[in-house]
């Protein structure tokens, strides 16, 4: 998020697209609730079904799954066409006026430099015309025909309303209405907020359709300011401080990356690293890079790294691929090419594409452990369970090692929410029979690792036998000196320049903010973004000062929020180029002559004068990017491009199947049903309901009881056509299996007409499995196609297609 | 259907209503002297409150455990209540049906009490020790670390990465336990590892 | 936001009423407390509700309830009705506007309403089982209950249910528990969007204003506050959107009374005693604790059909 939940109560509109929050996230929503009834904010929903969210909707428009882009771009061809642009802000905060190189075009879906072979762009056409000052080229009148604008205005044109309706099956007039209700909230004292989650990720061009967001946001004005941005609701409990600790295969904490073997010395790491301002006294903050990166290498490896070996530049690990994310190592394993496997707290022979895959791929492991407070489907994968876990236990040779951690309620420490408030928490209860904290587990197997790295020696024991392990209990850090590790420590003194009597830094202290960090080795830094958690003052975390002055919704001295205890990041939009508000009933920041003011700690530097620097400080440009230059690899702009399995062809541009640049692995593809298959003719998408959470709750009673068996969802057109009763059973068959449901027919799914053809959907919620509370049923995932999208590997689970029929129940 | 089960419901214990009535007018009191109060004791009363974060969705509201029994002065303690903090100015109290019923998922019959062993080909889980099942996962992930990490490339370039071992992290974990968890994994120069943000 | 009640005490507090404060006591003659409580109310906003069943969830664990796992039902009302057990439920009804052609899908938390006027109380022949507190809160002491299922017949909206293991009725109390120490319902407590909110009568009934008028605001012209007359008034009450509509919430009565067989019976016991009855009945009580509960006849339905149909609306 780049707002926060309390946050939403200020708002003037509510679009939620690609989620849906009142089911996911019930009392988050609460803050759309109150928007509605104090600000008389409106509630717009676009969903293929007609969810709990459209329940309480002001408006509901009916979506064809997997076409979100089409939807967008059409948005922001209205917005542009009909002069419904914040200008002041696209000018002055966006690339809109940056010029891009002449070798840049788009022609059928495809942009310059596709290589089909390598499913790949060669991307240096993806850039700005850059000036003999160094500088990136721009065109404040927009008269350009080469500035980002115009290339927009070019790109989205195909985007009419007709074509919209052709490609999502939404209705012209509904999408004109949501339209026009966006289109309102250009103007500087009218809000949009939007809100999203797994309905835009889980697609192979999901990047693409939160981009497409962003960027119409950016045109109405809608980011940095108080009841707008692009919040992403986020899943469990601490999925944004997992990833904020980067704790996937390319990342180091705080967004820094890992090294690849293209880069075999740490100053070629850092070549592409400095991050040098694309435009005139712009902040490009990750110029502050090798900062961070020094102080995490000493977090590390404390006295081991030093200037001499690049601060243990090669005990880092580097990468052959872009990433060894999930569906690569489940692909790997299948092939045989990996040996043992953790899973800690997640199960992913649930949550993971194509379950008939994923089991074969485990089967083929050494050993397989499994740390988890609860039993998971994953860590019985080897035992028959009838029709939901059809194998036989003796041709599967992989042993498994299953640990009992404590839950939440059972362990201390602090957990990142979607709008970056990291919140402390006590233990309260102690753990059943001989369950275990992680922190425990993790510790013994790293000291048991290090003690036959020195009794034995091995390959390359270094990086293990010097990591910084000083902890009062050996076997079990508190969570306390772990959150101290990652606020940040100084190591050796560091004097004043201007007073060499004084010290700047004082060995054995806390650093304050990564302000302070240091590239030479005197500052250690587990995670440069969560500076300023743990200080001298204490446990930030741990605030519980709940007061709000003049009731904003920000809370500041509400826990502590990364980065710097910011609530709304890219705050400094909220003011106009002078530093005014836009809107005065909705003031954030403000420059008051000398310095920024206000009721969010600034963005920038608080003597920064509003007209030399830009909001977007992490950003050479200093600017937000309507056009992504080569950040993604599927495109600077979004293109509407179909899901891998659709009922229909592209009709943008039929040559193209899915994202063009995804990656597939090889047998995948022969997975797939083909575009329009009569075999497999229905639009499915998969889905969560309110009463479970993912695989977790179908362990409880309670929960149980309020949503007690799997089935899937069906409109009351194709029940007929298929003869298919209400609570009567069907089987749904994909390309890679099929499972046997209850059906709900319902009026919330309606067919939709695509391209002049009957679209029919079929809606399937994912929370049952083999072990539980709850009754045995099948996952969703036995049906989703192995995909992900082209930047980032998220599955693609909500678009995929299948087959229904009737049929008779299980045989018991 | 609902009003036939509940008609159901009324006659089949309508011989008993019967009675009830019948027993009084018998003279077989009792009943109506009974002074029962209606209203149950508070059951928080003479708990320990303790605050803590809501594990599912990252909304993050603001929960308070009840228990008896104190961990902070040493005691066991088993908790009896869970429900919303007021005082949280996400949530200001309430839950949602999976937050209402985290009781539940404490103290879930699938909650795991032991370390578990499953051989290769059997067909079920036997219980083995703590020590057993760590010295076991040390000995494979160093046998297998030893095997197949890959210390230089083909072109000489020092990459030491280790690809055949794989670490899928937990995200309702602290950040305190995935820093260590990044610690351990990192520093062994593993490269398959990812989380449930991939997802 | 309505003012949400502070964190619950964990060390002992006055209860803010109890017996003393009876106002009406089934089969008994009291007399009712005097000064009467203020009156409090629970209001069901059903223009904000998600449906989400956190209401369900809290009333389970509140009050340590085990319900059965079901079955898929062709519906997300789970399970299909109200039990012993489930006290409160959200009704799904999925419901085409005639004038919009708009999908409205209305979700109703039905339980008890709490009338001031108690059909359940009043149906109740034994002594004290059912009783009434001058802040309005209607509950069932169980320790008096015969599970004759009276109240079941007596009540305008067929709320409460007969437990299968202790053959007593159960209902929602309102929590007083909670409320005797100044806390709100369990389930008010958890509602997400504060679709349900929990205060002193009045001040619910202005809370409704204000909804109802932001209701109106947004198109829906017959929004309202049902409150119904019928049974004296609620301390549960509902806001709908479609106020001039409240069956087409699964099956809300337009205008609840209590059964004129209620009426009479209660009229009967009251001048002849339970003697007369009481006779009449010898033989059936025999043959229930002889023979067990009754198998439901095609007679017995018939019979159920006429007294469930004086009932409802």
């Amino acid at each position: 998020m780049t707002n926060s939940w309390t946050d939403i109560k200020n708002t003037d509109l509510v679009v939620i697209m690609g989620g849906n929050a009142a089911e996911a996230h019930p009392c988050g929503f609460k803050w759309v609730t109150e928007a509605k009834a104090t600000r008389g904010a409106k509630l717009v929903v676009v969903d293929p079904r007609f969810t709990r969210s459209a329940a309480v909707a002001d408006y509901y428009a009916p979506i064809r799954q997997g076409s979100d882009i089409a939807f967008l771009l059409g948005v922001i061809n209205y917005c542009m066409l009909n002069d419904k642009v914040q200008w002041e802000y696209v000018k002055a905060f966006t690339n809109a006026a940056y010029l891009v190189k002449d070798g840049f075009t788009y022609q059928e879906g495809l942009f310059t430099g596709y290589d089909e072979q390598k499913r790949d762009y060669n991307r240096s056409t993806w850039d700005y015309q850059i000036g003999a000052d160094g500088y990136a080229m721009v065109d404040d009148t927009l008269q350009n025909p080469r500035c980002v604008w115009n290339l927009l205005k070019e790109h989205v044109a195909l985007y009419t309303p007709d074509m919209v309706s052709r490609i999502t099956g939404t209705p012209k007039d509904k999408f004109l209405k949501v339209c026009e209700m966006i289109a309102e909230t250009s103007s500087p004292t009218k809000t949009m907020t939007s809100m999203y989650a797994l309905g835009w990720t889980q697609h192979s061009k999901g990047s693409q359709n939160i981009r497409c967001m962003a960027m119409l946001q950016l045109i109405l004005g809608n980011i940095g300011v108080r009841g707008g941005g692009m919040n992403a609701l986020r899943g469990h409990s601490n999925i944004q401080g997992l990833t904020d600790i980067g704790l996937m295969s390319n990342l180091i904490p705080g967004y820094m990356s890992l090294p690849t073997e293209r880069e075999p010395d740490f100053a070629t790491y850092m070549s592409t690293r400095g991050f040098k301002p694309l435009r005139p006294n712009q902040m490009s903050y990750w110029q502050n890079y090798k900062k961070f990166f020094v102080s995490f290498q000493k977090a590390m490896w404390g006295a081991a790294a030093t200037p001499e070996n690049n601060f243990a530049y090669d005990y880092l690990p580097k990468l052959d691929v872009p990433a060894y994310d999930i569906l690569r190592a489940f692909e790997l394993m299948n092939q045989g090419k990996m040996n043992a496997y953790v899973c800690q707290g997640f199960n992913p022979l649930q949550a993971f594409p194509n379950k008939a895959k994923l089991a074969s791929a485990l089967s083929k492991l050494k050993l397989l452990v499994i740390m988890d407070p609860l039993e998971t489907e994953t860590a019985r994968f080897w035992e028959n369970h009838g029709i939901y876990n059809d194998v036989d236990p003796t041709k599967i040779q992989t042993e498994v090692i299953q640990l009992p951690t404590t839950c939440f309620a059972e362990d201390e420490g602090g957990l990142v929410n979607s709008g970056r408030w990291m919140q402390w928490h006590w233990p309260a209860g102690s753990p059943p029979g001989e369950a275990k904290t992680d922190v425990w587990i993790m510790s013994q197997i790293h000291l048991r690792l290090k003690d036959l790295y020195r009794k034995e020696g091995g390959a390359n024991p270094d990086p293990i036998l010097n990591l910084t392990w000083n902890y009062k209990d050996t076997h079990e850090p508190t969570a306390a000196e772990l959150a101290k590790e990652m606020n940040g420590y100084v190591l050796t003194d560091v004097a004043d320049p201007n007073d060499p009597t004084k010290k700047l830094l004082e060995a054995g202290k806390q650093v304050a903010t990564f302000g302070v960090l240091r590239d030479d080795g005197s500052t250690a830094c587990g995670n440069w973004i969560y500076s300023g958690s743990y200080t001298e003052a204490g446990n930030m975390m741990a605030r519980r000062d709940n007061s709000d002055p003049d009731d904003t919704g920000a809370f500041l001295k509400w826990s502590f929020a990364w980065p710097a205890n910011r609530r709304i990041i890219y705050n400094r939009a909220s003011a106009d180029i002078n530093g005014k508000p836009w809107d005065e009933t909705r003031k954030l920041l403000w420059w008051d002559g000398a310095k920024w003011t206000g009721y969010d700690v600034p963005d920038i530097a608080p003597t920064a004068k509003p007209q030399d620097v830009g909001p977007f400080i992490m950003n050479p440009e200093g600017v937000s990017r309507l056009f992504a230059r080569g950040m993604m690899r599927d495109g600077p702009f979004p293109v509407h491009y179909e899901p891998f399995e659709s009922p229909v062809a592209n009709v943008i541009a039929p040559k193209i199947r899915g994202n063009p640049v995804a990656r597939v692995f090889k047998d995948d593809f022969t997975q797939f049903a083909e575009v329009a298959s009569k075999e497999f003719p229905y639009a499915a998408t998969s889905y969560r309901l309110t009463e479970h959470f993912h695989y977790w709750t179908k362990n409880n009673q309670v929960n149980a009881v309020l949503q007690p068996e799997f089935f899937v969802e069906i409109s009351e057109q194709l029940a007929k056509e298929k003869g298919i009763s209400n609570a009567g059973w069907a089987k749904v068959s994909s390309k890679r299996g099929s499972v046997l449901a209850k059906v709900y027919v319902t009026k919330r799914i309606r067919p939709l007409t695509v391209d002049g053809k009957t679209v029919h959907i079929v809606g399937i919620p994912i929370h049952w499995g083999f072990v539980g509370a709850a009754r045995k049923g099948f996952t969703a995932n036995v049906l989703t196609p192995f995909v992900g999208d082209a930047n980032i590997e998220t599955p693609e689970f909500k678009a995929f297609c299948v087959n229904i029929e009737p049929t008779t129940g299980p045989v018991a | 259907m609902n009003m036939e089960l509940s008609r159901r419901q009324f006659l089949r214990t309508a011989g008993a209503g019967i009675a009830g009535t019948s027993l009084g007018a018998l003279g077989f009191g009792g009943v109506e002297e009974a002074v029962a109060s209606a209203i149950r004791p508070f059951k928080l009363v003479n708990t320990t409150e303790v605050r803590n974060t809501c594990t599912y969705c990252s909304v993050a509201c603001g929960i308070l455990i009840f228990s008896k029994g104190d961990l902070k002065k040493g005691e066991k303690a088993t908790i009896t209540h869970i429900e919303g903090d007021v005082d949280h100015p996400t949530n200001r109290g309430t839950l949602c049906p999976k937050g209402a019923a985290l009781l539940d998922i404490v103290h879930s019959k699938q909650r795991l009490n032991y370390p578990m062993m499953r051989k290769a080909g059997s067909d079920t889980f036997e219980r083995v020790s703590w020590d057993a099942a760590l010295d076991k996962i040390a000995r494979v992930l160093k046998d297998d670390r030893d095997k197949n990490l890959v210390t230089k490339n083909n072109d000489g370039v020092t990459v030491n990465r280790w690809t055949t071992t794989g670490f899928l992290a937990a995200s309702a974990t602290t950040n305190e336990t995935a820093w260590c968890t990044y610690k351990v994994v990192r520093s062994a120069g593993m490269v398959v590892f990812d989380n449930q943000a991939r997802v | 936001m309505f003012p949400p009640a502070p964190n619950p005490p964990i060390t002992p507090v006055p209860e803010r009423f109890g017996d003393k404060d009876l106002i009406r006591r089934s089969a008994s003659t009291i007399t009712p407390a005097s000064p009467r409580q203020t009156e409090v109310a629970k209001l069901i906003d059903v223009s904000k509700c998600i449906g989400c069943k956190a209401c369900q969830a809290a009333c389970l664990e509140w009050n340590n309830l085990h319900e059965e796992v079901g079955t898929f039902n062709g519906s997300y009302t789970n399970p299909p009705d109200l039990t012993a057990n489930s006290l409160t439920l959200m009704r799904f009804t999925e419901w085409v506007n005639p004038q919009t052609d708009n999908l409205e899908w209305l979700i109703r938390k039905d339980g008890c309403m709490h009338c001031e006027d108690p059909g359940c109380l009043k149906a109740c022949p034994a002594p004290g089982a059912i009783v009434q507190y001058s802040n309005g809160i209607v509950d069932f002491i169980h320790d008096a209950c015969i599970g004759c299922g009276y109240c079941v017949k007596g009540c305008p909206f067929n709320i409460p249910r007969i437990s299968k293991v202790d053959n007593k009725a159960y209902k929602c109390t309102l929590c007083s528990d909670r409320v005797a120490v100044g806390q709100w319902p369990a389930c008010a407590k958890a509602c997400p969007t504060q679709a349900i909110a929990f205060g002193t009568k009045d001040e619910m009934k202005k809370w409704a204003d204000g909804r109802i008028t932001d209701l109106k605001s947004r198109g829906y012209q017959n929004a309202g506050l049902y409150d119904p007359p019928g049974v004296g008034g609620t301390h549960v009450m509902y806001v709908l959107q479609h106020a001039d509509q409240p069956e087409i919430y699964a099956g809300l009565p337009k205008n609840p009374t209590i059964s004129p067989i209620v009426e009479l019976w209660k009229g009967a016991t009251k001048y002849f005693g339970f003697a007369v009855i009481g006779f009449a009945a010898v033989a059936g009580v025999f043959h229930h604790m002889v023979a067990g509960p009754n198998k439901v006849s095609a007679e017995d339905e018939e019979n159920a059909e006429k007294l469930a149909g004086g009932e409802r609306s």
